[in-house]
This record gives C-alpha cells, structure tokens and sequence, in this order.
C-alpha cells in the first residue's frame, strides 16, 4: 500500500514538473514577455529597448534555465551594470546584493510579484484561496449529499416514475452550464425588472460576511451543475448493483427492500461515484471561475482571470501551480479512496 | 417465525404459465406446467437453455422481474398460493422455508461484505436471533459445508476464496435456516468437473441429513441421475416427460426425451460403428412456437394432421408411479427399435506424424500482484510438454481450468512463443515463429476452432464477409467472386444454407455460429484444427450435430484434429488418442481404450470417477478429490497431484511431495507421470463399470 | 407604434421558424414511417427522451441551416434608438427587416433574436466538426495503446493524464490569447491534430484491401488527394485552390476544443478495446495471421461504435459548452460575433437590469445541450436493449 502512494506520488511530482513546465514556457513566450516589458517600462518603447529591459531583468536566459530559477532549483541569475551595481532575481531594494540568497523560486517560498495586484503573489494567492475555500465548501456540502441521494433514489428502482423524473432533472443540470444557470438565477431570483429580488445577483459583500442572500445564487450555480453529472453516475452505479446476483440472493434470503439498498447496495454502488466526486473538483475550478466572475467574487478564479487577462506572468504562474496541484492531489485522493473502499482491491 | 408444520407435498405447482412482456409483445416462456415435490424428495428439472427450467425456479420464487408474470395456474407451497402472499409473508419464506443456490457462486455473494456477515444475515432476519448465536451456527454450517479453517473463512471476503469454496458458502447460505425446499438452478456450472463432483456429492449427503427437499436445475443428465429421486424433461417452455429417475431413463415414453439421450455420448459410442443422432432442427424461439407439439418439427414421429392439430396435454404412462408424457403417440411408439438413421461409416487410416512436440516449455513472468506490480512471479504454463500427432488422427487433450491445455493452443498458434523445447510442423521448428512473422502457407495451415459460439464471430460483420476475409488473407481465389464461390462451398461443407452468407451471427443460434467457425478455419485448407472446447457452450442436442460435423470434415481433409476439452464423455467418443494434462504437466498419454482402463494415472482416475454419466446401467466408483485445483502462480512442490492424490500414502518415503516423477512407459505408446509401483497400478480397478443387462 | 403583445411575440417568432418546421415534419414523417428498417436511429422514435432529444438537435440544426430566412435583421446591424430595447419594441421607421426586435435589443442596439439565431450557425459550425476531428485523435491513439499495451501505453496514457490534469480554462487562458496566435503554435498544433484523420482513413482502407492492390490504391489516391487538399486549406491556410481558409481565430478555438475532448476520448476508446481485445473473434483474426491494424480497426473498433456515438452526442454537447465557455470570457472569437457564449458575456453586466440580452442565448445552448443529452441517453437505453 505504501509502495504504492510512494508510485502515484512519483508519478504526481512528474506530471507537477511537466505541467508548470508547459505552463512556464506558454506564459513566457516571446510577445508575452514584450507585452511585460512595455507595461513595466513604457508602452511606446522601440524594439531595442525592449530587448534592453529584457536582457537586464534576466529574460533572455534560456527557456529551461529561467524555469530552474524560478523554480528554485537554479541559482537566481546575477548581473553586474557598467557602473557596478548588482542586480539580480533575488536581489532587490529590500534585499540587498550581500544578504540575497542564491536561490530563490517557488521551492524557496518565492512566487514572485503581481504586477496587476502590486502585491507578493503568494500573500495574494493565499487571500483568494482562502475565499474561494469558502465558496468550495458551500457548494460541496449542497452538492454531494443532493446528488448522491438523487442518485440513489433514482437508482434503486431502475425505470419508475420516480427514476424517469430525477433523471430528467439531473440531465436538464448538466446541460446548464454556470454562465447559462448563473444568468437565469438572476434573471428569476435577482433582476431588479422582473425577478422575485430573493436573492442578491452579486457576490461582492460576500467577502466581507456570508449571508443567505449574497451566497446562495453563487453556490447554487456551481452545485448543480457539477450534481446532475455526480447524481447520474451514482445512479448508474445504483442500478448496476442492484441487477447484480448478490441483490438478488439477498432478496431471496428475505432481506427486506430498505436493508437491501442500505447494507447490501450501498456500499458497492459508492466506489464508483467517489471517484467522481474526486475527480469533479477539477471541474469545479471551472465553474468556480466562471461564478467568480459573473458573481464578482474576488477569490481564486477571479485572480486567474485578472492575471491572465492583464499578462501577469507570475501571478498566472502561481495560480497554475496551485490548480494544477489541487488536480493532482485530487487525483491521488481518488486512486487511493478507490483502493480503499474496494476490499476486493485492498486485500489481495 | 415458526414454521408450519404440513404433511402434503412441500412444492405443487399446477398448470403453471408465466409469460414476460416486451414492447412487442408477450413472450410465454413456461406453458401448463405441474410438477409435485414430496417431502425429502429430489426433484430434477432437465431441459436444454430457454426452455423455461430457471423461469419455474424464479416463479417459485415469486421474482421474476418487472417484465415478468404469472399468467395462469398456481404454485403452493406447502399448500399456501404463493402468488396470493403479501410482500412481507414472501420475504418471510425466502430464505427460511425456501432456498436457493445459483450459477455463479462469485457473483452470487456481495463482493463488500465479510462471508460471515452474509451469512449470519439469514437467521438474525428470520429468527431474530443474536449476533452471537447466529456466529455460531454460521461456524456450525461452515463446517458442516466441509470448509477448512471455518473461522478464517468467516472472516474473509468472497473474492479471496476459489470458486468451489465460494459456491460452499453459497450452499452454507441456503442451509443457514433449515429450509424445507432447496432450489438449486445449475449449482455446478461454473465449476471444474473434480470441484463439480464434490460440491455435489455435499449437496447430496446434505440434503439426507437435513432432510431438505430439492428443486434440481440442470441441462445435464447425468448430474440429475447423480442427485435426484425423480425427474422433469422440459422443452421450449413445456414439460415433456416426468417421473421416476429409474422410469424416464430406462423406459422414456417420449421422442424428446428418446432423441435426447440418443445425442448424448454415453460408453459405448462410437464414432464410426455406433455413431450418436444429433437431433434434426434447431429449438423454437418462444414466440416462433409450432401449433401443437412444440417438438413435432423436429420429432421422427411426428404425424401431420395429428400432433400439429391440438394443444397436447400430459397424458399418465399406466402401470409406472406417477409417469406422464406429452406425446399422443406414446403408446403406438416402439421404444426398443434399434436407430434407424445411425450410419456406419469405416474408420479412417492415420497417416504419417505431421506435429511434434519436443519438451516443450512455455513460463509466463507475471506481477505477483496486480496493483502493487514490483516482483514477478513465473507461471510455468506448460513443462515439458511431449507429444506426436498424426494425419487424420483426432488427439484429445484433456484438463480442467489451469491446466494449460489454453496455453498450448496460443504456443502452437504463434499467439505466443515457446520457452524452451520445439514445435515441428513436417520437420520445420515453428515455435520461436510469432504469428506476425509466419507465412500464408503456415498461418493457414494451422488454424482453431473457438470455444464461445457468441464471441467467435465479429458481430459487425456479414458472415460471408468474415469467411471471405480468411480467404482473402490465405491468399485463395483471384477476384472477389471466385471467393465468394468458394465461401459458399464451405457453406455447404458446413452443412448451413448458402442464405446465411448475408446474414449477421446475431441471426444465427449458437451451433450455427459454431459452424461458421469451423468454415472459417478451414478456408484455408487447414491440415491441424484445433478445437477449443468447441461444443461445450452448447446445447446437447446441437452438441452431437457440430461434433459429427467437425469429424465428418476430418475424415474428407484428412486434418490432425487437437479437441481441446473437459468432458471425457465426449473425448471417449470422438478421439483416437487422449493427453490428460494437470497443471501444465502431461500426466497420462495413451490411445483412448488405454486411458480409459486401468491402470489410470490417479488424476485420470479421479477425472473418469467425476464425470456424470447419464446411464442407470453404469456403476461408478465414487471418488472425491479434496480441495481445489493448486493455483499455476503457487504450484506444489514435486508431483503436480500430490496435495489431492489418494495414492499418496502407496509410495514410500514421501517422495512424491519431493520430487516430479519420471515419464514411464506402460505399453506401446501409454505413458503416465507417477510415482506408483507397477504392482499398485495393476491392483487398479476399472472406474466405470457397465453394468450386465 | 405599439410594442408587440408576448402573445404576438410567440406567434412571430414561430412564424419565422416555418422553414425549420416544414424541414423538421418532412424529417420525422420520413423516419418514423421506416423507423422499423432504420436500426438503431430508427429505435430511437420508440423512446420519449430519445425522439425529445432528437427533436431539439434537428431543431437547431435546421435552424442553424436556414439562419438567413429565419432571422429579422442583420445581427451585427446596431440600430440608434434600439439600445436594451425590451421584447416586442418596433424599430424605428425605415429600418431594414422586420418592424419589430422580436426579443428586443442588445446593449449596443442589436437585435436579440436574429443575434441568436446566427450564433446557432457558428455553434453548428463547430462543436460537431470539433468532436469528429478530437474522435479521430482519440481513437488512432486509443486503439493501438489498449492493444499492444506496454510503453506505448503506458506514455499515451501518460500524456492524456497530463492534458486531463490541466483545469480547462486554464488552458483555454494560455492558448487562446493573440500571443500565443502571434507565435504560430496553434497552427502547428492544427498541423498535427488534423494529420490524424488523413491517417487513420489511411491505415484503414491499406490494412483493409492491402490483399487488393488496386482496389487499395483507388482508395488511397482519393483519400490522400482529398485529404491534404482539405489539411493544407484548414492547418496551413495554404490551400492552392484558393477555396478553403479558416480565419486564424477560429482554427486557434477549433484548435483547442479538439485539444482538450481528445484525452478523453482516447481513455474511452482505450477503455472499450481492452474489454473487446480479450473476445475470441479478435483471437480468430490473430491466429489468421491478420495485422495489428486490420484486428484494430476492422474488428475492435466496429464493436465498439455503441458506446461511441453515445459519447459523441454527449460530447457535441459538452463541446458546445466549451465554446460557450470560450465566448463567455471574451477569447477567441472576434468581439461582435453573435455566438452564444459571447451574447451572454455582452448581457451579463446589465443582467440585472435588462435580462433579456443573456437570457434569450443561454436558452438556446440549454436547449441544445439538453437535446444533445437527452439523444445520447435515449440511444444508450436503445442500444442496451439488444
């Protein structure tokens, strides 16, 4: 078993490598970084000051080098002016040339700085995390027992009235995407021309203090959609279950139809929507930064579209980390739950 | 709940009917159905698949599934209409008054769920008995089962148990209170024939000391002669002939039944002096039903005007106990007239070796464990495999799963190459040579014949396609139409109408399927088939059609037949010589009549004693193997059969759990892989006897 | 004037779609009569959710077919006077089309129904293409990784990981953006995304006919002919006969949408072949001697088109998503086309004060998506049937 977390988390810290390489090499591409520089600098600078900026602020280094800097597994680059003032990645007004460190990348706790928020990238990432956090948990306490309960109902009886109709909601929600189900939300629970004004169509005071009225169409929004897909899987995974041979001997032992589904179905038709449950987190993000938007709630998913809307480069890159990290520790959450909620697995 | 105590028969069912329901339209699956079950009795439910045996078992049962119905007559139990039973007075009954077992022993347990929470389940619903009472009488049961480690067992998940333990448990089950009525549809199906003959020697011994009365579901007749007191014949939905064991065997009152055991290889038949009838025609689709006998198509009596112009009823068989047959004629037929159609035809000559195989080895590298992969394990497929075939000779080769009879058959097909040893086809090695790297002449040369009729054939394509793809590779015919001609002269050859060339296999039943495959491995003029278990997914009565089929084809092309099989009935019939293999081990080799008298190796004694041979006449001795058959990945240590021989203890100094034992010759080519002494394998007794008549 | 009755409104709007209904009963009437001789579609009128399902896709497909006869005004024509209009208003005199905005006007004076109407075009356009092609790729890649396993295997599964573990709209951020178009990299990813169709028809019609030369070099001929004929003008823009260009904007969506459907398909398709590698018909092909390909594709494959076109309903739907999703953060597509993605992005600012820019659109994707859904759940219950 341990051997096997030490593989899935080998395999993890491979894929992190890659996947932020990619995204290190998509974010630094040449018009990127010349957008960078006439922003930092001055919009109307020629091509040669361009290539001034970037040689002096270290971008012109090969592209697997910059990453092993900012990374932190390279030392940060260093370069001495004409008049002999040091500079270098590591070194700035508050740290000086002689108490800089020599590395200094994301392993060292150094993500960089936001050039939209002016603030350290980290501070920023960790505010918005927080935020968003918030509004994860929200969705995924309604979601998850909302759809594993529809599913189940639905399962149980494979084609009564009561299977029919859940399953046609539970279709009707994921064919709703966040920026389908958030306008119509508003439009029925929020306009001001002709909703019923229950709710708030903005999330904005949310950060301050959640209520009733300003977090429930954001969590709403979210949670169905990422429902009918959880709900349909375990439903699926209901009704194959109970067609199983061991349902049937159960019946036939005189088992009564509620202990049938509580002790003989529902632990194996589980494994299944578990995994999905793990691996929607991802699909969450999704939806997160759609709400986030449309919601204007300034948590995660907003900041990654600020950040790449206005080429923030580090910013950006310190957002994918963290996406690319909570996938992948998801996923691993998911292999491993897999294994363990399945005794034919786990006990070989 | 206390059970009711009644004195009539535990089981009447009366003109049962029970029809499910499509969109289309009702399909009635079982027609005017009676049958009583007495107290302690055993009841054997025979008929071939769709022919209604599992829908009785769930009528009584009262599940069958949304679709299903009871569209006429009742079923009591123990004088009380089940169909007229609440929800609740039902579930009372299953499981306490009424038992069943089932096919598939794995699928038939919760997978998540401890064995001993399963169990003790039963007697804390029925009889609201503490969890520790009902520990104790699963332990009881367990034992009683003849598990070993009961306590161990209790504690285990079903996926950690072989199959034979798994369908124990599943027994265990059904007995944990005492039912009156044991429902038991097709227990050993899925299991070895060494496994099979166990479980069923427990089932009997069981039902004795309980005192159970038994529905016995099966398609084979020699089981039902094994286990039960009496007997149903059923056909496409009917019953055709019931009554005593002794009375339907010996004094069968009903073509169906007649045609039956004459397509079944008991001793005594013989591929070319008494060859078997394979009955005419194919089973009716429930809703493509003839008016009036539903086997007057197919039957050698049958009168027009007469058996297609009613509905047939049960008529009683005077002077017999409880003896009826559906048939009008019964009485003006001669049951003792010799078969008429049965053609003689001359043995064929067996021509010069044409494969030889030379210590042949073949290891497979496994990971020990599937998810953790880190060590391998080696499987040892195949050891020391040798052995010659001739022209036009029929070898069996003979062994339950694991053997790797399976194995052998992807080494010779290229799908895998050797570990050590050779393979020589007409003095050429073709071993190393992986299918990709043979040529035409070679690939179409040595072909097979597949085990599963319904995965055989491509289902997306025609069947004259799939057959004119083979000739197509084998390089026959020029342009697209010499081929089609050719395809349908196999057609012919296969004895199926030429129609069928456009048809889907989805059209087709599973013996024409089977059929298809064998036109296809022969497309290229193949000079070694081998068979795969080629009949044994299929009906008995089609059994002996594709059977006759595979050595008629045999005797034209003069092929070296490989008949890969389980079934030693059918390998005494068909087969010139037979290879008995154990573990990838070739135990006994011999021509059939040496492997079928002593002396025996004791795992081909074992194997004959298993086997169910559905004949009155014949006396068997009665041989149990304990336990399952050792894994291939954790082979024992010396002989392969040591940790189940009986004759272990007749070799001195333990050598059999130390050391292989030497390949000795006991005459002109019968040869055996056993320790014993010659003295002890000529005090052998010959397993099955005939009995004079 | 007056403005319209809802009313009136309805039964405008239902006049304007008479080219789409006279084409749907034509379309049912046909179908339904030989529903019986038409396999699998045909079953599909037997079910409820499946001839729903149906009815909604047509619907739009039609729609977006007859796009000119059925909108009112020119979507991109903004008229002064018209700005967030509310439903029914009439335009003012000697305005071009219809008197009235059918579902009133957007924020820059537009008409909301034509707008939705034209955006149902562009959706056609590519969400089914898209799917084809990311079908294309995800089968050439799963067949041979679940049959012949090993390294191969275990690196294109790797890589489908990898692209999987990339939240979507991430990549959509790093993708579509004018930098990314400014370094040509979506055009090389095209160069080789849309290799694999030429490829796959390749390997199939040569290990088909290889036995027949000149049947197999007519095919390939045509195939190879046709194929880098429609590969230069769509990767390359380079199509020497000048008749096939696709503006760089929409190869760079197109692009991504196949980029990120197609790991999933591959995992679906490798899944489905490990199951049907194991059957005996494809152990009758080996021991023929047939090549990896030919077993692949003409066997394997064929067997597993139910699950298949299951998916490829569903997955039309989910890339209609993503090209709304796509549209909602303002990437890709030019600022004022009327696709619906982008009309709800336009909308959502004013949402709550004039609903009606947002809402007529994300009606319309709903719809199709839930068509899309409901086709796909109606074909599998038909297809377990048998």
């Amino acid at each position: 078993m341990l051997l096997f977390i030490l593989r899935r988390i080998g395999i993890m810290i491979l894929t992190a490598l890659c996947l932020t390489f990619v995204v290190f090499a998509l974010t630094n591409l040449e018009p990127n970084l010349e957008k960078l520089a006439k922003t930092q600098g001055n919009v109307r600078m020629t091509d040669e000051q361009v290539a001034t900026w970037l040689e002096q602020n270290g971008y012109t280094d090969p592209m697997l080098s910059r990453y092993g800097q900012w990374l932190g597994v390279f030392p940060g680059w260093t370069r001495e002016d004409a008049d002999g003032k040091i500079s270098g990645r590591c070194i700035s007004r508050d740290v000086p040339a002689d108490i800089a460190p020599q590395r200094c990348g994301v392993l060292q706790g150094d993500w960089g700085w936001s050039t939209v928020l002016r603030e350290e990238v980290s501070s920023v990432i960790g505010k918005r995390l927080g935020l968003t956090g918030i509004l994860m948990f929200w969705v995924m306490a309604l979601m998850v027992p909302m759809a594993l309960i529809m599913g189940i109902l639905a399962g149980m009886r494979e084609g009564s009235r009561l299977d029919r109709s859940l399953s046609t909601i539970s279709i009707a929600t994921t064919a709703t995407p966040e920026y389908v189900s958030g306008v119509i939300l508003i439009t029925v629970f929020a306009s001001s021309a002709v909703g019923l004004k229950w709710f708030k169509g903005t999330a904005t005071s949310a950060m301050d203090g959640i209520t009733f009225e300003n977090f429930t169409l954001p969590v709403v929004t979210i949670a169905l959609y990422g429902m009918g897909y959880i709900a349909r899987m375990t439903r699926a995974s209901m009704t194959e279950v109970m067609t199983a041979q061991y349902i049937r001997t159960a019946r036939l032992k005189g088992v009564s139809f509620h202990n049938i589904v509580l002790k003989h179905a529902l632990r194996n038709a589980l494994i299944a929507p578990f995994t999905v449950i793990m691996l929607q987190i991802p699909w969450l993000l999704n939806g997160v930064v759609i709400v986030e938007t449309l919601f204007n709630y300034k948590g995660f998913g907003w900041t990654l579209v600020q950040a790449a809307s206005n080429n923030d480069i580090e910013l950006l890159l310190g957002c994918s980390v963290v996406a690319v990290v909570v996938v992948l520790v998801t996923q691993l959450i998911s292999d491993v739950g897999y294994v363990f909620l399945n005794p034919r697995i786990r006990i070989s | 709940m206390t059970k009711r105590d009644y004195d009539g028969p535990i089981l009447e069912i009366e003109k049962l009917s029970i029809s499910f329901f499509t969109r289309l339209r009702e399909i009635p699956a079982v027609m005017d159905f009676s049958v009583k079950v007495q107290p302690g009795e055993a009841m054997g439910l025979v008929g071939e698949s769709g022919c209604g045996k599992s829908t009785v078992a769930l009528g009584v049962m009262q599940d069958l599934g949304v679709n299903g119905r009871i569209v006429g007559g009742t079923i009591k139990f123990k004088g009380r209409d089940l169909s007229e039973m609440s929800a609740e007075e039902l579930r009372d009954i299953r499981g306490s008054e009424i038992a069943m077992i089932y096919q598939e022993p794995m699928a038939s347990l919760n997978p998540a769920m401890k064995i001993g929470k399963q169990l003790m389940e039963v007697p804390m619903i029925h009889e609201g008995i503490s969890a520790k009472a009902a520990y104790e009488r699963a332990l009881e049961v367990v034992t009683d089962v003849r598990l070993p480690d009961p306590k161990r067992m209790l504690e285990s998940y079903p996926h950690q148990l072989s199959g034979g333990q798994q369908q124990r448990i599943v027994i265990a089950m059904a007995l944990m209170a005492n039912p009156s009525l044991l429902i038991l549809d097709e227990p050993t199906t899925a299991l070895d024939v060494t496994v099979e003959a166990a479980v069923v020697d427990l089932v009997k011994d069981l039902g004795k000391k309980y005192g159970t009365s038994m529905l016995f579901i099966s398609h084979n007749l020699g089981l039902v002669l094994e286990t039960c007191d009496r007997l149903c014949v059923m056909y496409s939905g009917e019953a055709v002939e019931t009554g005593s064991i002794e009375d339907v065997f010996d004094e069968m009152q009903h073509p169906y039944t007649q045609a039956l055991f004459r397509s079944i290889p008991l001793p005594g038949a013989d591929k070319n002096a008494r060859p078997l009838v394979a009955i005419p025609g194919n089973f009716p689709l429930p809703h493509e039903r003839p008016p009036g006998c539903n086997f007057g198509p197919r039957c050698d009596y049958f009168e027009t005007g007469r058996c297609d112009a009613q509905d047939i009823r049960m008529h009683p068989v005077p002077g017999n106990d409880r003896h009826a047959t559906r048939c009008l004629r019964f009485q003006e037929i001669d049951w003792h007239a010799p078969v008429a159609r049965a053609e003689t035809t001359e043995s064929t000559a067996v021509g010069a070796p044409v494969l030889k195989i030379d210590r042949l080895k073949k290891y497979y590298e496994v990971a020990a464990n599937a998810l953790f992969s880190g060590h391998k394990k080696v499987v040892k497929a195949n050891e020391d495999l040798s052995f010659e075939a001739r022209e036009g000779e029929t070898l069996a080769i003979v062994g339950e799963s694991g053997c790797g009879k399976s194995t052998f058959a992807k080494v010779l097909m290229g799908l895998e190459t050797a570990t050590d040893g050779a393979i020589r086809l007409d003095n050429a090695d073709i071993e190393g040579i992986p299918i990709e790297k043979r040529g035409t002449d070679l690939v179409s040369s040595v072909q097979m014949v597949f085990q599963n009729p319904f995965d055989t054939l491509n289902p997306s394509m025609s069947v004259g396609r799939q057959i004119m793809r083979a000739l197509e590779i084998f390089g026959v015919g020029a342009t697209d139409a010499e081929r089609r001609a050719r395809m349908l002269e196999l057609l012919d050859l296969v004895k199926l109408p030429r129609a069928f060339a456009d048809r889907m296999p989805r059209q087709l039943s599973g013996g024409q399927k089977q059929r298809v495959g064998i036109a296809r491995a022969f497309a290229g003029g193949a000079r070694i088939v081998v068979a795969d278990e080629p009949v044994s997914a299929l009906d008995v009565s089609v059994q002996a059609a594709v059977t006759d089929l595979l050595m008629e084809i045999q005797r034209e092309e003069k092929t070296t037949l490989l008949f890969i099989s389980h079934d030693l009935s059918i390998v005494r019939y068909l087969s010139d010589r037979v290879m008995v293999m154990y573990l990838g081990h070739v135990v006994e080799l011999g021509t059939t009549d040496q492997v079928f008298s002593p002396p025996y190796h004791p795992y081909t004694e074992a194997l004959l004693s298993a086997v169910p041979i559905a004949d009155t006449s014949v006396k068997k001795k009665h041989i149990v193997l304990e336990g399952d058959i050792p894994s291939a990945m954790n082979p024992p240590s010396g002989c392969p059969f040591q940790t189940r021989c009986r004759w272990k203890t007749e070799v001195p100094g333990g050598i059999c759990e130390s050391e292989v034992p030497p390949i000795r010759r006991l005459a002109e080519g019968h040869q055996i892989k056993c320790h014993l002494s010659d003295d002890m394998l000529a005090r052998m007794e010959p397993v099955i006897k005939i009995a004079a008549e | 004037m007056e403005p319209m009755s809802w009313g009136a409104i309805v039964l405008q709007i239902l006049i304007q779609f008479i080219p789409v209904w006279i084409a749907m009963i034509v379309m049912f009437g046909v179908s339904f009569a030989f529903r019986r001789k038409l396999g699998l579609y045909g079953q599909l009128f037997d079910t409820m959710i499946g001839g729903i399902g149906f009815a909604l896709v047509i619907f739009w497909v039609f729609t977006a077919l007859f796009a000119d006869m059925i909108v009112t005004h020119d979507p991109l024509v903004q008229v002064s006077g018209m700005k967030n209009k509310l439903p029914g208003t009439p335009v003012p005199e000697g305005t071009a089309g219809f008197g009235y905005y059918l579902l009133g006007g957007d924020n820059l004076a537009r008409d909301v129904f034509s707008r939705m109407v034209s955006g149902s075009t562009i959706v056609m356009q590519i969400a089914p293409v898209a799917t084809l092609f990311a079908f294309m790729v995800g089968i050439t890649l799963g067949l041979p990784a679940a049959y012949f396993g090993g390294t191969l295997d275990t690196f294109l599964s790797f890589l489908a990981n990898l692209i999987l573990a990339f939240p979507v709209i991430l990549l959509f951020y790093l993708l579509v953006t004018p930098e990314i178009v400014q370094t040509g990299l979506p055009t090389y990813m095209a160069a080789v995304l849309f290799l694999f169709p030429i490829l796959f028809l390749v390997v199939l019609w040569n290990s088909r006919y290889f036995t027949q030369p000149t049947k197999r070099a007519v095919y390939l001929a045509v195939t190879l002919v046709l194929g880098f004929w429609i590969y230069l003008g769509v990767a390359w823009n380079a199509d020497p006969l000048g008749l096939i260009s696709v503006p760089p904007n929409i190869l760079i969506v197109f692009v991504s949408v196949v980029f990120v459907n197609a790991p999933t398909v591959f995992r679906i398709v490798r899944g489905i072949a490990l199951d049907i590698k194991t059957r005996d018909y494809v152990a009758a092909a080996q021991t023929r001697g047939e090549g990896p390909w030919y077993t692949m594709l003409w066997e394997i494959l064929p067997n597993a088109r139910g699950p298949l076109i299951v998916d490829f309903c569903l997955r039309i739907g989910y890339t209609t998503i993503l090209l709304g999703t796509l549209g909602f953060f303002g990437l890709g597509l030019a600022p004022e086309s009327p696709d619906w993605g982008s009309t709800i992005n336009d909308g959502r600012k004013l949402l709550s004060i004039y609903p009606h820019p947002a809402l007529a659109p994300a009606l319309a994707l709903m719809s199709l998506v839930l068509g899309l859904n409901l086709l796909a759940d109606g074909l599998r219950e038909e297809s377990l049937k048998d």
